[in-house]
């Protein structure tokens, strides 16, 4: 019966410890299997992040048109699809140019800082049911360390541009990504008090039986607001945009950057949206678990029967459309409004709802 | 960054000294890379951002010319150094985050085993969370949180 499932349902962690199994009677080395098992795994992982990043830029595109009643790119490839494809191209045969005043050395590390970090935090993500590059016990934390690191390239590509309007814009950035940091860390903090672990598996396995957000009743449904208001802002997207606010900054931070340089932001930018919006549906969502409702055992197992990646990334897709149909419907804040949000609402909000959330978990007022 | 590669290495050095293998796939239908993990993201990463920007370097055309270099601004020359003064409440929000942010650190191991000590921990917290709610009360009163 373990095999029959297995035949119906397509599984990655049964592809790659078969995969595993496979290399591992061929290639007797210890080291050399690790090598030949890092190689795939990087060249898989590049090229899922190329068409992530890729699929990530004709969404945005679309999902805009869509809010603005129009069409949208429809003329390179099927449906616009390959649009993307063209201006990735476009940019590669861009000169690469870097001011004459400026910090050349800075300048040019702040591409790679800025896309390292946002690669490093996709390492604890579980993509499918037992399938994970990095099951660290302290996953959570883990991921808001690394993601908390992505300001220094922000602020270095700022100030080494010799711009105003790149340091002004890498000054805000810094003051609006550390300030909602403190809302995202409470409300992840509030999920591990329910669930009593920091490391990701274990917190989908505690969802076996319902998602947070249905179990956990309303101070749960607090902290999912607050995850994805504050994500949105800790990623810099609209309405939180202030960074590189076009009719004020020119581009903010990478006003001086152009060709490969300003792509990586960019890329960067999409990896940081699919992480946080993984993130959400993972510890909210209940990451792969597929969705149940108490009893109805048939329900139940059809629904199992749904491939785990297939829950995990219509969940993060679903959250990725919630972030950009935000960017359509609420207008830009001002830094003072913004910083006001953060400080006198978001952050009282979920330091009283973290206490909230411990009774809850002390009294037992959850199922 | 650094401490990370550090942190990486070492664990994946102790690992192949003390289990004589490296720190591999699990048991039967589990996917899991262990630390290896970060030297492989860390290596993605700097392949990525270095292989597009190399390639762009061979195929982009290169010129200059004075005009090139200028800081794009608004079209003028620009005046003076662009390392100017800003505003010091960025400081202040900086300082601000750096308490709050360290509290967060504190909570993390409370909040792992909250459930099982109960209700000690509970008003311990209560009385954390009110000491640094004071706080955040006097700066916002000091005016800490303005911005004029």
């Amino acid at each position: 019966m373990e095999k029959l499932h297995l035949l119906f349902v397509f599984s990655f962690s049964w592809l790659a410890s078969h995969l595993n199994m496979w290399l591992r009677t061929g290639i007797g080395n210890s080291f050399l299997l690790l090598v030949t098992e890092m190689l795939i795994a990087g060249i898989s992982l590049l090229a899922f992040l190329v068409i992530l990043c890729f699929f990530l830029g004709y969404m945005e595109r679309k999902v805009a048109a869509f809010m603005e009643i129009r069409l949208g790119p429809n003329r390179v490839g099927p449906k616009g699809s390959l649009q993307i494809v063209a201006d990735t191209v476009k940019l590669l045969f861009k000169e690469g140019l870097t001011p004459d005043g400026s910090d050349k050395f800075l300048f040019n590390l702040a591409p790679f800082v800025v896309v390292v970090t946002s690669m490093l935090a996709i390492a604890p993500l579980a993509f499918a049911r037992d399938f994970q590059l990095w099951d660290v016990n302290i996953g959570i934390f883990y991921v808001t360390s690394i993601s908390s690191m992505a300001v220094i390239g922000i602020l270095m590509a700022g100030w080494s541009s010799s711009n105003k309007y790149s340091l002004i814009g890498a000054m805000r950035s810094g003051a609006q990504i550390v300030s909602y940091e403190l809302s995202i860390g409470l409300s992840l903090i509030s999920i591990v008090i329910l669930s009593g672990s920091l490391r990701l598996s274990d917190i989908i396995q505690s969802q076996a039986n319902g998602w947070w957000i249905f179990k956990g009743h309303i101070p749960v449904l607090i902290s999912f607001i607050i995850f994805i208001i504050a994500s949105t802002a800790e990623i810099n997207r609209a309405p939180f945009d202030l960074t590189e606010a076009e009719q004020e900054l020119t581009g903010g931070f990478h006003t001086e950057y152009a060709g490969m340089k300003f792509a990586m932001f960019l890329l960067s930018e999409y990896i940081n949206l699919f992480i946080v919006s993984a993130i959400a549906a993972t510890i909210f969502l209940g990451g792969w678990m597929p969705f149940h409702i108490g009893n109805l055992t048939g329900f139940n197992h059809a629904m199992d029967y749904i491939p785990s990646s297939l829950w995990f990334f219509g969940k993060t897709f679903f959250i990725i459309f919630i972030i950009m149909w935000f960017r359509w419907t609420f207008p830009r804040l001002r830094i003072d409004q913004l910083l006001n949000l953060e400080w006198k609402y978001l952050l009282p909000i979920s330091m009283g709802n973290t206490l909230l959330v411990s009774a809850m978990a002390v009294f037992g007022w959850y199922l | 960054m650094t401490a990370v590669i550090i942190y990486a290495t070492v664990n994946l050095y102790y690992c192949v000294v003390n289990t004589g293998s490296f720190p591999g796939y699990g048991i039967n239908h589990y996917f899991t890379m262990g630390t290896a993990t970060l030297i492989l993201l860390l290596i993605c990463g700097i392949a990525f951002a270095g292989g597009g920007i190399i390639i762009s370097r061979m195929l982009a055309k290169r010129s200059y010319n004075p005009q090139k270099g200028l800081p794009y601004e608004c079209g003028i020359p620009t005046i003076g150094s662009s390392w100017i003064q800003f505003r010091v409440g960025y400081y202040l929000f900086a300082l601000l985050f750096l308490v709050f942010d360290v509290e967060m650190v504190f909570m993390y191991p409370w909040a792992v085993v909250v459930k099982e000590t109960g209700i000690t921990a509970f008003f311990e917290i209560l009385v954390f969370i009110f000491i640094l709610f004071m706080g955040l009360l006097y700066a916002w009163k000091a005016g800490a949180l303005k911005w004029s």
